[in-house]
């Protein structure tokens, strides 16, 4: 890619990024001028009304972008390492997985602060991500986008059952919790992002250490053996990323699909397939989807607010009907 | 060919002839069984003979308020919904060959529930209304997963996996719409996040009871066709069948039951993908199988509503217990189908 065009493109999407933090910032059930939001930001000992409500909301927003940029690096890093378009956390049912390990720790181990959730988040992660890629690698032509698919859905739908049946009888506890179902990233606080951020760094810096033998990885097996890649370590490594970044937003986020589905798909498009571009592009662009679907779920749902999990699916899914029209019927 | 031949031939056929029907026969029996059960188990037992009354029409104290009006339209519903969604589903299933191509996975269940959802929260209306608009949006999101999947060249693969995105996306419309909710009608529609039999009425059973007969009726008179079309697209055509046309009809059919079905009960997990692929394996290859299918589908329901019921401490709606039974046959089904390559 020209230099030129990929500064226009860096500086055009960070300049979106911190326009959509502001607006995570500004707007809710009580709107705030920009002029407060910025004054708030200098002044945090500030106490006037509008900027208790600002500083309420920095943690989500600071949430949100950490969230979106490892779903989106997650799914892109997925998407590589099987060679299979469709792949994300949330279409391969780890997500699930990881919310539904996560809400027996609560139900069954009385587990009660994040920095203990993000345990049983990975595994259950792993645990999903291992089972679902066995499953729908089985049999003739490895892992077919339709029978990766098949397992996540099938997986997952089993999953979300089992999640079901743990809430529905602790109803009282269960309220606060019911993002386990639909993501969220409101409930995020200072405490529950420093614990899950070593994860999230770890992953995000596997991935992007990754990025080139990724590259080679897209010629195939074969190339990328005879490149010198060791091919067998870089798919562990990947995958380790990947499952570290998904598994931690899930711990603090519940299950957010969609987005490692769509944003990798859309930086192929826009900085070609060179994943030393779409691993950071990645997670600059999961970043902004995220909090923008985080506000327009707040402006959908006002006064309250829509999780984020609901606008991202709703608008994530007709990327995966295109993607299934375009595919192969061969390569099905 | 010999006479022998002819012979082993006839065989064979009568062999399966048999089985369809024992099968079928221990299915009817098991699911009468069920249904009695459905009627004597709860708080309070009754006898038999006390039943018995209730059901002829007698007043019997007590008796007749639970069993009358609660245990009766709850075994009706679950009974007549069950059907619906096993026919249905088999149908969806042999039609377009693929075990995982059930209405409840590729969309068509949800396009209903997003359509009942809508009529009883937002335009607060009930009764026939939020059943037709199932019906409608039912078949909107079944020609519309068609519509998209035949660009090109026509897969069931690739029509599966874009009922899977349509799925996801209404999915997210039904948990908007539940959530902007009022508060007080939110437990009347939390059903429609897993299906359950709570709080079934008699008024709603005529209607679901008709179109079940209905269109159950026709789904195995055009059982034969149905399995010619399983023999695919070009063969079916050579035998003569006007495949456009049947399909058309088929799907009309089974998306009615299974919108009726689920404009009742709500989409109950897994019981239209479950039944048919059961009850092939029971009643054998080589039949149309929608009646089997249909009682598979009444005895997974009633099944789980009783296990959802008394089995636990808690009462777990009958469509958790569904996804939690059916999730290992699913899981089992993909596994055994990914070996044989079956897949797209």
């Amino acid at each position: 890619m020209k230099v030129k065009k990929l500064i226009i493109l860096i500086s055009a999407s960070v300049t979106l990024l911190v326009l959509s933090a502001f607006a995570s910032l500004a707007f809710g059930s009580r709107n705030v001028g920009l002029k407060e939001v910025i004054g708030t930001l200098f002044h945090l000992s500030s106490t006037s009304f509008e900027s208790l409500v600002v500083r309420e909301r920095i943690p989500r927003t600071v949430f949100s972008i950490i969230a979106g940029a490892s779903l989106g690096v997650s799914g892109a890093l997925m998407q590589a390492i099987t060679r299979n378009p469709i792949a994300d956390p949330s279409i391969l049912g780890v997500n699930t997985g990881a919310s539904l390990f996560v809400v027996s720790g609560i139900a069954f181990f009385h587990v009660n602060s994040a920095s203990q959730y993000i345990w049983f988040a990975l595994a259950g992660a792993a645990v999903t991500a291992v089972f679902v890629y066995r499953i729908g690698s089985m049999g003739y032509g490895g892992a077919t986008p339709i029978k990766l698919a098949l397992a996540g859905a099938a997986t997952s739908a089993a999953l979300s059952s089992l999640v079901s049946a743990v809430i529905l009888p602790r109803t009282e506890v269960m309220n606060a919790f019911r993002f386990w179902q639909v993501g969220s990233v409101s409930g995020a606080t200072w405490e529950g992002i420093l614990s899950v951020s070593p994860f999230l760094v770890a992953g995000l810096i596997i991935g992007i250490l990754s990025a080139s033998a990724l590259n080679a990885l897209a010629l195939g097996d074969d190339v990328a053996t005879g490149l010198g890649v060791n091919t067998g370590l870089v798919r562990i490594a990947g995958a380790l990323a990947g499952v570290l970044l998904c598994g931690a937003t899930t711990a603090l986020a519940g299950p957010i699909g969609f987005v490692g589905l769509m944003i990798p798909h859309t930086m192929r498009l826009i900085c070609g397939p060179n994943m030393r571009y779409i691993v950071p592009m990645s997670a600059v662009g999961g970043a902004i989807l995220l909090t923008v679907s985080d506000i327009i779920g707040r402006f959908i749902g006002y006064p309250g607010e829509l999780e984020a999990g609901i606008i991202t699916a709703f608008f994530g899914a007709p990327i995966l009907i295109l993607i299934a029209m375009r595919v192969k019927v061969r390569s099905l | 060919m010999t006479n022998t031949n002819v012979n082993i031939v006839r065989a064979g056929f009568y062999k399966r002839r048999i089985r369809y029907i024992a099968v079928t026969v221990v299915l009817t029996v098991f699911t009468a069984i069920l249904c009695s059960a459905m009627l004597y188990l709860g708080n309070t037992r009754y006898s038999p003979e006390v039943i018995l009354r209730v059901l002829l029409g007698e007043q019997v104290k007590g008796a007749a308020f639970a069993i009358g009006t609660i245990r009766l339209p709850r075994m009706l519903a679950g009974l007549l919904a069950g059907m619906a969604f096993g026919m249905a589903g088999n149908t969806f299933q042999t039609m377009l060959r693929n075990p995982l191509a059930s209405p409840d996975i590729i969309g068509v269940s949800s396009g209903s529930g997003v359509a009942a959802v809508f009529c009883i929260l937002v335009l607060k209306v009930s009764g026939n209304i939020v059943s037709i608009s199932a019906v409608i949006a039912g078949l909107s999101v079944a020609f519309l997963i068609y519509a998209l999947s035949r660009g090109g060249s026509f897969s069931g693969g690739r029509l599966i996996l874009i009922g899977i995105g349509m799925q996801a996306m209404l999915n997210a419309v039904i948990s908007f719409l539940l959530l902007r909710a009022n508060q007080y009608d939110v437990p009347a529609a939390l059903r429609w996040l897993s299906g359950s039999l709570n709080g079934m009425k008699m008024e709603d059973i005529p209607a679901l009871f008709i179109v079940v007969l209905l269109f159950g009726c026709l789904l195995v008179f055009f059982g034969r066709q149905l399995k010619i079309l399983e023999l695919g697209e070009q063969s079916a055509v050579t035998l003569g069948l006007r495949t456009d046309r049947t399909r058309l009809l088929l799907v009309l059919c089974a998306v009615f039951l299974i919108a009726y079905a689920t404009a009742v009960t709500g989409p109950i997990a897994f019981v239209a993908f479950l039944a048919g692929p059961i009850a092939g394996r029971m009643a054998g290859a080589g039949n149309s199988n929608t009646i089997p299918a249909g009682l598979t589908g009444a005895v997974l329901v009633l099944l789980a509503d009783i296990i959802g019921q008394y089995a636990f401490d808690i009462r777990f709606p009958v469509g958790i217990i569904t996804g939690i039974l059916g999730a290992p046959y699913l899981i089992y089904l993909l596994i055994r189908m990914n070996r044989t390559g079956g897949a797209a």
